[in-house]
């Protein structure tokens, strides 16, 4: 086999995605994917491809999750979990350094980070934004995050293109999926302030003709159409990988594992895939002017109206794949052991803005309006980008289903000359239909 | 099959004083080691302490920055320098008690550590005023994040003329006393106001906008710093603007919770700005804004 | 004399840049004052009968309280306008004011005054839009001194 280099496409068999992993455990990484835990799909250990959550696929809408198991062939029938990546690399709860007394002095132990390295299988694109994201956040600064600037530098990446949005997804608003890179495009190399960051992702997968699920119908189940991952399968054959790779090592990981070249109609085939996910968002979210449209509504009545629903539970914080506020404390016990910790906190707790004896924001109103400014408004300023990535999980995840486009558009509405989105979804659960003009497609 | 932890030709990029085999550390998050050289009440509730490092020199720092104190088994906390650049010995802090870890620190006895991180934050930048006229006005302890930054402008040789307006809540209450003797003795007219007074005070009673009105600066020239609680900020800063003051030449120093001091934790934003990096001085007309906006 | 006076008026931050006529009404019913360190210049509870245009010295205005000695509730600097009960019945005062340095100031007849600004409109209108300049800015600076901003309370 000619050896691989970046940009090189080619295709492997669900056998050569085991190979893969197999391969990325011999080799020391510690590989994690999604996994089916808790009626959730989570990251979790992975060992081969038959801990994947093969024939799920999840059900999202606001307030609402349900996976369902089509026992269909398809790993990839899903669009997001509750967690991310981001918890694997910027752990939710850390030691940074220990302390004991030593008579009039302390001897302080920074604490060391001991995972090894890790393999991520199956990530989103959006997830990888989110990465992107932390990584201006985390690394880009005066100050970095030695833990995660170490873990992110090892761990190697496998993206997965999304082929089955859901309902309260948004990435294509975000410019950040369903697809990985823009049709016949090369991976690039981000430099983002100036600082030199890992290329993209080590290789991105696209699953091609999952085949027709064992049973056609399962209750609820909804028709698999021509466009589908598995509608193409009467075209194209063999339940199987498209791989494009994004690095050196990706290159080397995908070069010893089976695989043939990718053909023209195997691009084809993805390409299509991408469109009609592109198509099938659940929800959009105007950007234009944004930052400046929250930033100029400060005052607006709707952060009012959205506190009379808000828990303030910070469930949406949680789930978020570029939140990154943490509490630093220390504590200690009766034999003078100190410590520091650091742990994942929320925008919502009303610790978060303690200051001289009260909080800042003390109000639900206050504290929405802070996570959703921070979020499509302030982020640039701070970081030079958005920092939602459209995953929605926000929205799934919320106990009351507050949709954040649905208040950005409310506030978006009630500004003088304001103008409607062309294609929003009404009803709640409803998955936004594709155009009908690309059913022609071979 | 060998995949390389590393790509060819690209070195694991570690944090500085990373070990090996690309474990990383966190120095930027450790305190170092310091002794409480000297403490002294300043008023009620007000401890000055000076902090000496265990090894080496005292960190490197300008009036209007901060450093993260850690009282160890208790918390940490960032305290403004209040030290005077150069005057030798260790960091200075001036510490108002109101917490658990502000209690701790105002009461360490001289020799007991602490741990510093820091300096962090943008300072008030006196080295850029050295012509100009300048007027200060603080107030209650916002008098020690910028006493360094006001013997600097007295100690001045150039043409730049200074103005302080201190307020306090009462006589006793006032700090740095023989500071406020040093700068007028140097030839900067310092005026002192406070919100109530007892029976023989024969200084000024009002609020610190009426100590402002005894100095005699051209607002058209003049540069100014304000610094205290962020009411008192907000109403100086429009009183300064209606003078004919420029915005832009009016420095704040802004408070927000501060966590991790580096732009990590994400605790101390203010609108657009971490104030931890992108502050605590900032000019006021770009954050007129944000401190218009209501928080409730 | 008359014209030395109207000199002085028209120099006070009250009266400053208001046409030369105004001057000269003012100055018709006032005549300069002074007073030494501790004097009582204006009594809580006595009639309001002149004002005060302060030119030099400094004021304090005060409220007695048996066993807390007189409690300073402002310090007027020189060019202030000291007293502003006469404009209104029953034309009392409702603080003391003392003179903290030696004094020296502009009295003026507030009945004198009263009548002349009944008198002639333009000029009440002016002279009431000077003094109510004066009780807004001591009304908003009493307001934020009830913040007790340096005080142990939360802030911001």
């Amino acid at each position: 086999m000619t050896s691989l280099r970046v940009g090189d496409s080619a295709t492997i068999g669900v056998a050569g995605l085991d190979e893969l992993i197999a391969a990325l455990s011999a080799d020391g990484y510690e590989v994690v994917g999604p996994v089916v835990r808790d009626a959730a799909i989570v990251p979790g250990a992975v060992s081969s491809a038959a801990d994947l959550p093969t024939g799920w696929h999840d059900e999202h809408a606001p307030g609402s999750y349900r996976l369902r198991d089509d026992g269909d062939e398809a790993i990839f029938g899903w669009a997001v979990g509750p967690g991310s990546y981001k918890g694997e690399l910027f752990p939710a709860r850390e030691s940074i350094w220990t302390g004991r007394r030593n008579g009039s002095t302390i001897e302080i132990t920074e604490a060391v980070d001991t995972r090894a390295a890790i393999a991520i299988v199956g990530a989103r694109p959006c997830e990888l934004a989110g990465l992107e994201m932390l990584d201006r956040v985390l690394l880009g600064g005066a100050a970095v995050d030695g833990v995660y600037a170490g873990r992110r530098e090892r761990a190697f990446v496998v993206v997965a293109e999304c082929a089955a949005p859901s309902a309260t997804c948004f990435c294509t608003s975000m410019g950040t999926g369903p697809g990985v890179l823009p049709a016949g495009t090369t991976p690039v190399t981000l430099r983002p302030g100036g600082v030199d960051v890992l290329p993209r992702f080590d290789l991105a997968l696209t699953e091609l003709a999952a085949g027709a699920p064992r049973s056609r119908r399962t209750a609820g189940a909804p028709e698999w159409d021509e466009g589908s991952l598995h509608g193409d399968a009467r075209r194209a054959g063999a339940h199987r990988f498209l791989v494009t790779v994004g690095s050196e090592r990706g290159a080397s990981a995908l070069g010893a594992v089976d695989h043939v070249p990718a053909s023209t109609e195997d691009h084809d085939a993805r390409d299509a895939l991408i469109a009609r996910a592109s198509a099938g968002m659940g929800r959009l979210l105007d950007t234009d002017g944004l930052a400046s449209l929250l930033a100029r509504n400060a005052e607006h009545p709707r952060w009012e109206e959205v506190a009379q629903r808000c828990l303030s539970c910070g469930n949406c914080t949680t789930v978020c794949p570029t939140c990154f506020c943490t509490d630093v404390g220390d504590v200690t016990d009766l034999v003078g052991t100190l410590e520091r910790r650091r742990r994942w906190s929320s925008c919502f707790d009303l610790d978060h803005s303690f200051l001289h004896g009260g909080p800042v924001r003390a109000s639900a109103a206050s504290r929405y309006r802070q996570w959703a400014t921070h979020k499509l408004s302030t982020w640039h300023e701070q970081f030079g980008s958005s920092g939602c990535v459209g995953c929605g999980r926000c929205i799934t995840w919320c106990p009351v289903g507050i949709d954040i486009t649905e208040e950005v558009a409310a506030i978006r509405a009630s500004e003088p000359g304001a103008r409607p989105l062309a294609t929003v979804p009404s009803a709640i659960g409803e998955r936004a239909q594709p155009a009908r003009s690309d059913g022609g497609s071979p | 099959m060998t995949v390389p932890r590393e790509e060819a030709g690209r070195a694991p990029r570690r944090a500085p004083g990373g070990g090996a085999d690309g474990r990383a550390a966190r120095d930027a998050l450790t305190p170092a080691l310091y002794v409480v050289s000297r403490r002294r009440i300043e008023a009620d509730g007000v401890v000055t302490v000076v902090l000496d490092p265990m090894v080496g020199e005292p960190a490197a720092w300008l009036p209007g920055q901060f450093a993260m104190l850690t009282a160890f088994g208790v918390g940490e906390v960032a305290i403004s320098m209040s030290g005077v650049p150069g005057d030798g010995g260790g960091l200075r802090h001036t510490i108002r008690d109101v917490g658990a870890v502000t209690h701790a620190l105002c009461g360490t006895p001289v020799g007991s550590p602490v741990g510093v991180r820091g300096a962090f934050g943008i300072p008030w930048g006196v080295e850029e005023l050295a012509d100009t006229d300048v007027v200060v006005v603080a107030g209650g302890i916002g008098l020690a994040p910028v006493r360094g930054a006001i013997y600097v402008l007295a100690g001045r040789s150039g043409g730049g003329r200074l103005s302080v307006a201190v307020g306090a809540r009462s006589p006793e209450q006032v700090i740095f006393a023989d500071d406020l003797r040093a700068w007028r003795e140097s030839g900067a007219e310092v005026e002192l106001t406070v919100d109530a007074a007892p029976p023989g005070w024969r200084g000024s009673v009002g609020l610190v906008t009426t100590a402002l009105s005894r100095l005699a600066f051209d607002p058209r020239r003049a540069a100014a710093l304000v610094c205290g609680p962020e009411i008192m900020m907000r109403l100086v800063a429009r009183h300064l603007v209606d003078q004919g003051l420029d915005p832009d030449r009016i420095r704040v120093s802004l408070e927000r919770n501060m966590q991790c001091g580096v732009g990590l934790c994400g605790h101390c934003q203010l609108g657009p700005f971490l104030l931890c990096r992108d502050g605590p001085v900032r000019p006021f007309a770009g954050v007129a804004g944000v401190l218009a906006e209501r928080e409730r | 004399m008359i014209e030395d006076l109207a000199g002085l008026v028209e120099r006070h931050p009250l009266f400053r840049g208001l046409p030369g006529g105004v001057a000269e009404l003012v100055a018709g019913c006032a005549h300069n004052v002074a007073f030494s360190p501790g004097e009582l210049i204006l009594a809580e509870g006595g009639a309001a009968d002149a004002f005060y245009l302060v030119r030099r010295g400094r004021v304090t205005l005060e409220v007695h309280a048996a066993g807390r000695g007189p409690l300073v509730v402002e310090t007027l600097d020189p060019g202030a306008v000291l007293g502003l009960s006469w404009l209104f019945p029953p034309y009392r005062w409702n603080l003391d004011a003392r003179a903290l340095d030696p004094v020296g100031a502009i009295a003026v007849d507030s009945s004198c005054l009263r009548h002349k600004a009944e008198a002639d409109a333009a000029f009440g209108y002016q002279l009431m839009k000077r003094l109510s300049a004066v009780l807004v800015e001591r009304l908003e600076a009493t307001r934020y001194r009830l913040l007790d901003l340096y005080g142990h309370d939360r802030s911001p």
